[in-house]
């Protein structure tokens, strides 16, 4: 269960980057993860609200784009769209190919806001 | 106005990485940086300071009981004499096996995860405090046994290697995609076990590595009776050769 982990080095980002725009609240997350990142989406989302507790992302929406697996062979040069475990060529079956998409792993942006104001919060 | 791009509205937007975006209710930005960041810049941190003393650093993975500390032993009772080991062990709980690296002769820094079912970058920093770098050829990382978490962080290392023993099953690289496609060697271990599981075929496991579109070498051994032990030291002792410029260089320090 490393995604305690990856969820933790995101919160420690978004909270500097927040912090470096004087936002004092995070409304949305935005990551992009491939099948081959080794990140499960779901673990992730459940990681997310318990770590964001107490924090600027405590509101926030955390979007995950799921990025597809493509493949360029370097034999006959063909783009395939495959599976994680299933990394070849679509055309000639060759295993010599280059991973185009399928492993990333990135924050992609953030939606920021200021603040609540005061009065809402003595409400 | 905002000083940066000219834009009329300095207040709805900001600069982030070269890009900016505009949004009604707040500001978006656009960030487009490694989700572990700062584990990947600990890592960074760590290859420095391998490549600066000359030290060949190889981070060994697996499944639980795959052989990766009956390998480290008898990799070091191998090269007595000839280099210089140690090794980083990962463990839950116990120390059991860095008792064993030192039995068979080598200095062993444990590090106890408690929960964490990897290494990452931090950790094996804080370890290299307990060892003179300088001193070493070979550093063994024996990762936690896990064939998921550890595959996903960076620990600075040179080399991963990843075990696969016959008794686990030749499909291993189809059902862990992520794991076996870091690898820089896959090691089929325990193969005078291979008669008695019956079912396992070392071609078919490579068959299954390939359709991960590695190309790494594969080599099959077995550290209890030796068979297949010498290429495995041959690939060792070939990794080695190309780090040694760096410790040509730092030798007089």
């Amino acid at each position: 269960m490393h995604e305690l982990a990856v969820c933790r080095s995101i919160l420690t980002q978004v909270e500097d980057i927040a912090a470096a725009n004087q936002a004092g609240r995070v409304t949305r997350v935005t990551l992009r993860l491939g099948p081959l990142a080794g990140v499960e989406p779901d673990l992730l989302r459940a990681a997310f609200p318990l770590l964001a507790a107490g924090t600027c992302c405590e509101a926030a929406t955390l979007r995950i784009k799921t990025t597809p697996v493509q493949v360029e062979c370097q034999l006959c040069g063909a783009l395939s769209a495959t599976r994680p475990n299933r990394l070849l060529c679509g055309a000639c079956g060759t295993w010599r190919v280059v991973l185009l998409s399928g492993d990333e792993m990135q924050l992609e942006s953030l939606e920021l806001a200021p603040a609540p104001a005061k009065e809402f919060l003595n409400v | 106005m905002c000083n940066v791009c000219g834009c009329q509205n300095s207040e709805g937007h900001v600069h982030v990485a070269g890009v900016i975006l505009h949004t009604e209710t707040g500001k978006q930005i656009e960030v487009m940086q490694a989700m572990l960041r700062g584990n990947d810049r600990q890592a960074d941190h760590n290859r420095a300071h391998f490549e600066a003393a000359g030290v060949l650093v190889v981070n060994i993975m697996s499944s639980p009981g795959a052989g990766k500390t009956s390998l480290l032993e008898a990799t070091i009772r191998a090269l007595r004499g000839r280099l210089t080991i140690a090794v980083i062990e990962g463990d839950l709980e116990t120390e059991n096996d860095a008792r064993r690296i030192r039995a068979a002769g080598a200095q062993a820094v444990q590090i106890t995860t408690g929960n964490a079912c990897h290494l990452d970058a931090t950790m094996v920093h804080a370890a290299l405090h307990t060892l003179n770098l300088r001193e070493i050829d070979v550093l063994f990382i024996e990762n936690v046994g896990n064939l998921v978490c550890p595959a996903s962080f960076d620990l600075g290392q040179r080399c991963n290697v990843v075990l696969l023993s016959v008794t686990e099953g030749d499909d291993k690289p189809e059902k862990y995609p992520v794991m076996f496609r870091a690898a820089n060697l896959l090691a089929i271990t325990k193969s005078d076990l291979t008669e008695a599981v019956g079912d396992f075929q070392t071609l078919r496991a490579l068959r299954h590595f390939r359709k991960l579109a590695n190309p790494a070498p594969m080599l099959e051994f077995s550290a209890r009776n030796g068979d297949g032990m010498a290429a495995w030291i041959g690939w060792l002792l070939a990794e080695r050769d190309q780090c040694r410029p760096a410790r040509t260089l730092h030798a007089h320090d």
